[in-house]
């Protein structure tokens, strides 16, 4: 427990005496909920289909913990390549619990995110369905940036340069997050679209967090929760096996 | 001293391959307790290896290694206890102070609550860095980052210490400082000092026993002295040059590493 909380204690000092960082992985976010939220959503009225960003709102929660989480998994690329990572690696400790304490610790970031996201959108004008929705929807969104910040650490623990992860990143972020549900209605979209948005766990994770924020869903709330369940442990075990295999 | 003989450190057969690459080839020997020894060698010729095999590092391809009593790859956890290290590069979170690097290896290594505040103050206040506790470490000279590695290495109170090449980039003065420290575990506390350098004059000085590697083989064993002896040399250097030869060698990985990585060199011939 101890170390545990140790190595995440360790995140959430980085975290605080990075400003850059912060602001870096908040402004896309606040980008989108401005451009979409206002400039589609008037169309989006027009056109029959309700508040926009009532619908959009869950979505951009998701995109931010996204980002933040996969993006978080750099550190273990950087303790990497700046040498700290020896200094874990050599400790009396299994590697799975120093992956588990740290990536605890990217999972908590990306919350602080999540929800500095969500007080944003409140300000523009968003209101949850039922506040009491929200403490569900807050431990949806607890398992949502565990398993993303497991994916992040898997990835950063299976390249060598900040290019590669780049690359991998703008290969997986972007691709999850447009083919998903989080922009736009899956019930009208054309049919690749659909089937490509149906495989997409991400689409699930935003499903979820709009049946609990806006009480609009499009899988229903079962399989979201499956299919995040099934996602969590598949990328807790893509990261122990990654970052098992890392050699100094 | 006059005490009887344990052996705190020892490698037997031990092999290390890379693809058809033999880095370490059948290496053995026995270091005792308080002893400071040293493991010398060229670029590329097994040290960097041999060292990364006896702190868990990497997994030897065959062969017998103990640490402390404990076999290396069977009990690992508690191998890993026994030894304190200062790896070749750095390895300090830049983005913690350098209380809190202290405090986590304290944590990692499992030392009581209570009793973490005191060693971390006791190591920090002997390399002399108690009053820069609270600053970043990016804000660190090399020679203070060198100090703090040292003292962090050594919170665990470990029986073994292991320092690879630590005195690269350091100062007359730090280096003397580190030494007559380093001397002073070894002599006092009974600690086991296991260095490489590539500075011969630094191993003669103090080091007790002395091993030169090349082409993964142990070439010679011995003191200063045996060593010339064995060589008909009059100083290390000379008998070091003798036995490895004065040509260069050609490091796999040209990158930040000095030493040889076998594997980054491999890693690196596969993407190409």
């Amino acid at each position: 427990m101890d170390i545990l909380y140790a190595l995440w204690l360790r995140q959430i000092r980085r975290y605080f005496r990075n400003g850059s960082r912060l602001l870096g992985t908040l402004g896309q976010p606040l980008l989108l909920l401005l451009a979409l939220g206002y400039g589609v959503g008037s169309i989006y009225k027009q056109a029959g289909a309700g508040d926009y960003l009532q619908f959009l709102v869950p979505g951009i929660i998701t995109q931010t913990v996204l980002l933040s989480g996969v993006f978080w998994g750099v550190i273990v690329l950087m303790d990497k390549r700046f040498g700290f990572l020896s200094e874990l690696l050599v400790a009396p400790v299994p590697r799975a619990r120093i992956l588990l304490g740290s990536a605890l610790g990217g999972a908590t970031i990306s919350i602080m995110q999540g929800l500095i996201v969500f007080a944003i959108a409140f300000l523009l004008g968003f209101r949850p369905y039922d506040w009491l929705l929200v403490v569900p929807a807050l431990g949806i969104l607890i398992v949502v940036c565990l398993a993303l910040a497991c994916l992040g650490a898997g990835i950063a623990s299976s390249v060598d340069d900040f290019q590669g992860f780049q690359g991998i990143n703008n290969l997986l972020i972007l691709p999850l997050f447009f083919l998903s549900s989080a922009l736009y209605p899956l019930n009208d979209v054309p049919a690749a679209l659909r089937i490509i948005s149906t495989l997409n766990p991400v689409s699930y994770m935003v499903d979820a967090l709009r049946f609990l924020l806006s009480n609009q869903t499009h899988f229903g709330l079962e399989k979201d929760l499956v299919v995040i369940a099934v996602t969590l442990l598949a990328s807790v075990a893509f990261a122990v096996n990654r970052f098992n295999r890392i050699q100094m | 001293m006059a005490q009887i003989a344990e052996t705190v450190i020892s490698a037997k057969g031990l092999v290390k391959q890379f693809g058809k690459i033999t880095a370490v080839d059948g290496i053995s020997f026995k270091i005792q307790k308080g002893e400071i020894f040293a493991f010398l060698g060229p670029n590329g010729a097994g040290k960097s290896t041999t060292i990364k095999m006896l702190t868990t590092m990497l997994r030897p391809t065959s062969g017998r290694l103990r640490l402390a009593g404990h076999d290396v790859t069977k009990e690992q956890a508690s191998a890993r206890q026994a030894f304190g290290i200062v790896f070749q590069d750095p390895s300090l979170d830049e983005e913690l102070s350098a209380y809190e690097n202290m405090e986590l290896h304290a944590t990692l290594y499992g030392i009581p609550k209570a009793k973490r505040a005191g060693r971390v103050r006791e190591l920090m206040e002997l390399v002399e860095l108690w009053s820069r506790k609270d600053s970043m470490v990016k804000t660190f000279s090399g020679g203070m980052r060198r100090r703090l590695e040292i003292a962090r290495g050594l919170v665990h109170e470990p029986r073994i210490l292991f320092l690879d090449e630590p005195t690269l980039g350091l100062d007359t003065q730090t280096r003397n400082l580190m030494w007559e420290y380093v001397q002073k575990l070894a002599h006092e506390k009974g600690m086991t000092i296991f260095f490489t350098t590539h500075y011969l004059d630094e191993a003669e000085a103090v080091a007790e026993r002395i091993a030169i590697i090349d082409h993964g083989k142990i070439v010679a064993s011995g003191t200063t002295a045996e060593l010339c002896r064995q060589t008909k040399t009059k100083t290390l250097e000379a008998s070091y040059l003798k036995l490895t030869g004065p040509t260069t060698r050609d490091e796999a990985d040209s990158g930040d590493n000095s030493g040889l990585n076998f594997k980054t060199a491999l890693r690196n011939s596969r993407l190409r």
